[in-house]
């Protein structure tokens, strides 16, 4: 039997959470002894080549593309995490949630300072993905087996979760690593 | 765009190492010659408008969200703004030196990850080298000090944000007219005991760098390049600068298009036009309009439009790097590699110089004077030029806020690279992997922001797809 996968995908998130993974520095060369990557934003591979035992999650969804991969993830991985603030709550981005979405939009191509913009249209080619009127948490479209908090979760956090889960050991992070900010 | 009459249409999707999401389209006509090749970018947050109505001081810990990648430079360009708000824009001593200290801290791991984690395995395997080795695992295996090296240089810049921020990503350090904490002794002795070595590999990647531009000069001179300005902030002196400066604009041969602009006033100089097909926007300078005003940001323009280094070791590489031009302005897309590690090397030589000083055990911390209502906060992020300008009201709430991020002003130069290495390497000829590849080194070599995190792994998943005149899949490699 090969090593156990982990896939990750960063939906409507800053990469911080991907950035915070990195976070773990040397450890990663263990890391990549314990599993193999599968689809993720940081290899080659585009869609699941198989069962995944670990998803991991950053970002919510703002626009269909987001669900479709968030779907594609619940389907594919036996284990989801959702790791960081905007992939629990929607994070940052969810504070659109309070304004139209037009108005959003005007403020960027029409309203700005330095927009420049004779025609007055806003970007609405087919080739860009159409936006969710709201920002939705990742628990909202789908069921979640961990969350990890934090923006973003500290690598030991994420580090600690993922050895726990690899090596069949309890999840029972220490108090310190349970982060809110 | 959807396909017409006679026309093919491929697309790389997703382009993930750019600002989240990304794709790339190539029009072919009857003849398999590429028409159009643009880069989409397909996110949009819409953060100008949903920061109306919070408190100023929030703001340089909110927009940082924008980019877990370069934090710290939304960070501090809010930061600097928000000084002007509260009348504090001349910083005690401490206070400028623990955000100059986090800012190269910045540097230093967002270029490390950069060249280490992504680009390397194009330099080191090529263009078209099997997929199986050419990402960083790859690296690992067949050049383990290499890949050490690229993480721990990328951690000590992650620890000196640490001190100086209180956090590795989404720190708090900056707060309106300084900063909220100063370096203890025990943190700067531990940074201090590997700064040395920090030196030395510092010096071998402009080395790598530079011996792999210099020696395949011939093939990269032409690889998705072209001649265009160059803008960045730029010290009183002439001296390279990332934290504070004019605006300077050079066109493609050197001739000053403006020099020493006042941050405040950006807006007179630099607009952004809307393009349907993509949710960023173009920026160009004003006097030119926007056809040609378009211009590039990032190491190779900082490096292009710098007088001097104000640190040696960085100084003497500058020297050799405008050599290969004879002093005019390098327009070479590959050649940004070589830049961002001379880049690398000041930052680390500013990072020792720093914690040298002991203006950074100060205990002055913050200052205020006569408040303002409008602010702009310019800085260099390791991508280029970042703009920053807010209005608040009697409130303190933010009234309008509008930001120029640093990939912006490189869209149309990516579009143009994208367009060039289509044109170039995908015109008439059956689509292979490692021609897809030669459309992401392109568009690599820019470092758009927030793709580095997911460049740690390898390569960029790209699918592209050739459809035949009606429509019909021909065609599809995936990788
Ligand atoms: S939780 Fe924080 S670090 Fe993670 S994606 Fe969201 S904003 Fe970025």
């Amino acid at each position: 039997m090969g090593k156990p996968k982990v896939a990750t995908t960063s939906l409507c998130g800053c990469f911080g959470c991907h950035m915070s993974l990195l976070d773990i520095d040397d450890r990663i060369l263990k890391l990549i002894e314990l599993v193999d990557f599968d689809k993720s934003p940081i290899d080659d591979i585009k869609e699941f080549s198989g069962r995944c035992a670990i998803g991991l999650v950053e970002g919510g969804c703002c626009n269909e593309e987001n669900v479709k991969v968030l779907q594609s993830f619940r389907k594919n991985c036996d284990i989801l995490i959702l790791v960081g603030e905007c992939a629990m709550t929607g994070g940052i981005p969810a504070m659109r949630n309070t304004i139209p979405l037009k108005e959003c939009l005007e403020e960027a191509y029409i309203n700005g300072p330095t927009v420049h913009n004779p025609s007055g249209k806003i970007p609405n080619d087919p080739e860009i993905p159409l936006l969710l009127n709201k920002v939705y948490p990742c628990q909202d479209v789908v069921k979640i087996d961990y969350y990890l908090p934090g923006c973003p979760p500290p690598a030991d956090t994420i580090w600690q979760a993922l050895v726990a889960l690899l090596t069949d050991e309890p999840v029972e992070l220490p108090y310190e690593l349970i982060k809110y900010d | 765009m959807p396909t017409t009459d006679k026309t093919k249409r491929i697309v790389i999707e997703p382009v993930t190492r750019v600002e989240g999401h990304g794709k790339v389209t190539i029009l072919l006509d009857e003849k398999s010659k590429v028409k159009q090749a643009r880069l989409h970018i397909v996110e949009f947050r819409g953060f100008e408008r949903f920061i109306q109505g919070r408190p100023f001081w929030e703001i340089p810990v909110m927009v940082q969200r924008l980019c877990g990648i370069c934090p710290v430079s939304h960070h501090l360009a809010a930061a600097k703004a928000m000084d002007r708000i509260v009348g504090g824009e001349n910083l005690t001593p401490t206070a400028e030196k623990m955000r100059l200290l986090m800012h190269h801290g910045q540097f230093l791991q967002s270029h490390a990850l950069h060249f280490f984690h992504l680009c390397s395995p194009d330099l080191l395997f090529g263009f078209d080298a099997d997929v199986a080795i050419r990402n960083v695992i790859g690296v690992a295996a067949k050049y383990p000090e290499l890949a050490v090296q690229g993480v721990m240089m990328r951690k000590y810049g992650q620890e000196v944000i640490k001190v100086t921020a209180g956090k590795k990503i989404h720190g708090t350090g900056a707060i309106p007219g300084g900063i909220n904490k100063n370096l203890s002794i025990a943190e700067r002795d531990e940074l201090l005991r590997d700064i040395d070595q920090m030196i030395e590999w510092g010096k071998s990647a402009v080395k790598i760098a530079k011996d792999y531009t210099v020696e395949n000069l011939e093939k990269l001179a032409p690889f998705g390049s072209f001649d265009s300005n160059h803008l960045s902030i730029i010290r009183s002196d002439g001296a390279y600068d990332i934290y504070d400066g004019g605006l300077r604009a050079i066109d493609f041969e050197g001739n000053k298009i403006f020099d020493h602009v006042d941050n405040q006033v950006y807006n007179d100089y630099i607009a952004e036009e809307v393009r349907p097909w993509s949710y960023m926007k173009f920026p160009f300078i004003k006097s030119i309009g926007p056809e040609n005003g378009w211009y590039r940001v990032g190491p190779l323009a900082r490096v292009n439009n710098a007088d001097y280094f104000d640190s040696p070791l960085a100084e003497a590489e500058r020297k050799e790097f405008m050599a290969v031009t004879n002093d005019k302005p390098n327009n070479i897309t590959m050649a940004y590699h070589w830049a961002r590690m001379i880049e690398m090397m000041h930052s680390i030589e500013k990072i020792k110089e720093l914690l040298n000083d002991t203006d950074l055990q100060g205990t002055d911390l913050v200052v205020k004077g006569d408040r303002r209502e409008e602010t702009v906060g310019i800085i260099e992020a390791p991508r280029g030029t970042l703009f920053h300008h807010y209005k608040v009201d009697k409130n303190d709430q933010i009234t309008m806020g509008n930001l120029i991020v640093s990939t912006t002003s490189n869209n149309e130069p990516m579009n143009r690279a994208v367009q060039k290495v289509a044109e170039d390497h995908l015109s008439g000829v059956e689509i292979t992997e490692g021609l897809l590849n030669h459309v992401e080194v392109a568009i690599r070599a820019y470092d758009p922001c927030l793709s580095c995190a997911t460049h740690a792994m390898g390569q960029m998943p790209l699918v592209v797809e050739l459809f035949d005149c009606e429509g019909n899949l021909l065609d599809k490699k995936q990788k």
